[in-house]
């Protein structure tokens, strides 16, 4: 027998559920505790963020809102391992990574309060960063053609775009990571697998035994990750980033994880998983690892712990009121960015908007 | 000065806004060492190399999506579907992004992109690769829907869409691509993209079209005005944002109006300019509006494909009917 190819998925975990270091060889900036709690605290300020977006949606302040809770490891260790002038094309759910790149809870909050402003994100490296993307693994291929254009302009940046489990299954993921390994592509792709597409479960998207290996039918390099230890997390995307950057290609990340909220606020996941699933997925969330770690190595303790949450709370109602103060746009705000300029044609609509709007008030 | 055809204006435009900008580049399906299977691309790969004229995986999903991605960091992708049967997997990323990128950002993000699609039947080719459905893209939003009818207009125009700083889906209607030549200077001078061509004056009714169908009105100006008809040709070029302008002022001169367009009927652009004339024309029309369209059907494989067309004919009956109400 004569075979025309190989391959394994290596499966990555530094920490496991109870905080134990299951391997020695610690990478550099795991080294460094005071950037470690950096890290931890970041995470905590995305739960803290988290719950005040849930809470103000359950008071009537906001939206439809799709809750991160249980991803703040894969997506923090996604943020914190990209360099500014990397681009991140995220979906919806990916705030640990674009609190770290500079994008407001305010932004956050006017998005999912139906203001398009949101999206408008005021700060750097955000600014350069894509949208939500709400149609599934489109922004996958934004990825790709963001890398071809570093590509073509010989730029040493690396476009990271992140998908679900459920995102997967998608042509656009696939046409992505197809298209960065036949060109070459500085992108990585990072399929954060939280095991619920809304209501359907990770085995009804494929028989797959991992979803790392659909990289390998790519020509990328594909592993799979403990998605809650941000060390595996950041380990892998620090590497994955750095083969990008220096022109050895592109690469398929599944973090492993959990989603311990409803799809968004508008589901109630009771009706299609049971309560010990979701008991036993708490048992293995990303922060009470991470703080027994540090714990144990003298490095953070209950008082920092309510002095940082503490400054979560403030900085997360500080933003809520920049939110809440925030005035509705003028109705003319629809029109005035559908092209470069308002065709004449448009300026028609947009003065009768404007004129029935007056007449309202 | 070389006369050229529709398709040569169609490279000779491609290739001067190539020298012109780096940030143009061009992608799609055999775009390369091919040229194109129409030979848009003819020669550019060998001037401007592999990653500027790029043959991509066989996927329009991708070529969408990618052109998106480029276009947001800055390049000025002209993308280019094979043929606009094949633009169907293309429209997720046309209409949920490239043209709603700008105002979902406010304006923060935007797609200066281009794509390119040999448009509409009349060449004998296979299934699938004769469809007009132009009306599909009029419809979104924040989207630039062009389409030229002579080589000079498909110069200019096509340098217009890859300068603009939005999306822009460019139809290029093969059965004239090699219809007829004509001097198309290289100076690299765009045409307005927000303005309809008025190609020929006339007083007793109005043929507005767009496209291919621009031969057929333009034939049938000339049998009319044989019989003492004098009609005037409007060729759309910019179907959205629409110029509605030039055709109501033809319209109220006139007061016939005959649209003509090879996509089918039902919800067909000229639907549309058949609304705006009852809303803005009303008064001043001595007829009702005739359309003379493809039929609600499928464009037929090509033994019958030339008899769904809007033939010459069919306009001049329709304009002599306009006339023959009052």
């Amino acid at each position: 027998m004569s075979i025309a190819a190989k391959f394994e998925i290596e499966y990555l975990q530094y920490l496991d559920a109870e905080g134990n270091q299951v391997r020695d060889d610690l990478p550099a900036f795991a080294k460094d505790l005071d950037h470690m709690v950096e890290l931890y605290k970041l995470m905590m300020s995305t739960r803290v963020f988290d719950a005040k977006s849930v809470a103000l949606q359950r008071t009537g302040k906001l939206g439809t809102y799709a809750s991160c809770l249980g991803h703040e490891a894969a997506h923090v260790g996604i943020g914190s391992a990209m360099k500014p002038e990397d681009v991140f094309a995220p979906s919806y759910r990916e705030y640990g990574a674009q609190l770290y790149r500079g994008v407001q809870p305010r932004e956050v909050y006017m998005y999912w309060g139906g203001d398009e402003r949101g999206n408008d994100y005021q700060k750097e490296p955000a600014r350069h960063d894509f949208a939500w993307s709400v149609p599934i693994a489109t922004q996958c291929l934004h990825a790709a053609g963001s890398a071809l254009a570093f590509k073509i302009r010989n730029e040493k940046r690396v476009a990271v775009c992140t998908i679900g489990d459920g995102g997967s299954s998608k042509g656009d993921f696939y046409g992505a990571i197809n298209i960065t390994g036949a060109q070459n592509l500085p992108m990585v792709a990072v399929i954060v697998n939280n095991q619920w597409a809304i209501s359907v479960p990770r085995k009804i998207q494929s028989g797959a035994p991992t979803l790392a290996q659909k990289g390998i039918a790519a020509g990328l390099f594909s592993i799979q990750v403990d998605g809650n230890d941000i060390i595996a997390v950041r380990k892998a995307m620090e590497d994955a980033l750095d083969r990008a950057r220096n022109g050895q290609g592109g690469s398929v990340l599944e973090l492993v994880t959990y989603r311990l909220s409803d799809h968004t606020t508008a589901d109630d996941a009771r009706r299609y998983r049971g309560e010990q699933e979701v008991k036993d997925a708490w048992a293995k969330e990303p922060m009470k690892r991470l703080r027994a770690w540090l714990v144990a190595k003298n490095v953070w303790d209950d008082a920092k712990e309510e002095a940082w949450k503490a400054e979560c709370d403030e900085w997360m109602d500080n933003e809520v009121n920049a939110y809440l103060e925030t005035k509705t746009q003028p109705v003319t705000a629809m029109f005035d960015y559908t092209f470069a300029e308002v065709p004449a044609d448009l300026a028609k609509q947009r003065d009768l908007a404007l004129s029935l709007d007056k007449k309202a008030h | 000065m070389a006369q050229i055809t529709l398709i040569e204006a169609v490279t000779q435009a491609l290739a001067y806004e190539m020298a012109r900008d780096p940030s143009v580049v061009v992608l799609g399906e055999d775009v390369g060492v091919n040229g194109g299977v129409f030979r848009a691309t003819q020669g550019l790969q060998e001037k401007f190399g592999e990653l500027r004229v790029l043959d991509t995986p066989l996927d329009e999903t991708t070529i969408a999506g990618v052109t998106v991605g480029m276009a947001a960091q800055g390049m000025k992708p002209v993308a280019e579907a094979q043929f606009e049967g094949f633009i169907y997997p293309m429209m997720e990323q046309i209409a949920c992004h490239a043209a709603r990128l700008r105002n979902r950002t406010r304006g923060r993000i935007t797609v200066p992109a281009v794509w390119r699609a040999p448009w509409g039947g009349g060449i004998r080719a296979p299934e699938h690769h004769s469809e007009a459905n132009e009306h599909l893209f009029t419809n979104i939003p924040g989207l630039r829907v062009v389409m030229p009818s002579s080589p000079a207009r498909a110069y200019g125009l096509l340098l217009a869409a890859i300068r603009d700083p939005d999306p822009v889906m460019f139809f290029e209607p093969k059965r004239i691509y090699r219809q007829y030549k004509e001097e198309v200077p290289d100076d690299g001078e765009a045409l307005p993209l927000d303005v309809c061509f008025v190609l020929r004056d006339g007083t007793d009714v109005t043929i507005v079209t767009w496209g291919a169908q621009v031969k057929e009105a333009l034939e049938a100006a000339d049998e009319l005005a044989a019989e003492g008809i004098s009609a005037e040709v409007i060729d759309v070029a910019t179907l959205t944002p629409l110029d509605f302008d030039t055709i109501a002022e033809s319209v109220q001169k006139t007061g016939r109006c005959v649209i003509v367009h090879e996509a089918p009927k039902t919800a067909g652009f000229g639907a549309e300019i058949a609304a705006r004339v009852a809303e803005e024309c009303l008064y001043e029309l001595l007829a009702p509006v005739e359309r003379v369209t493809g039929y609600d059907t499928h464009i037929p494989l090509f033994r019958l494909e030339m008899k769904y067309m809007p033939s010459t004919e069919r306009v001049v009956e329709a304009a002599k009917r306009t006339l023959a109400v009052s």
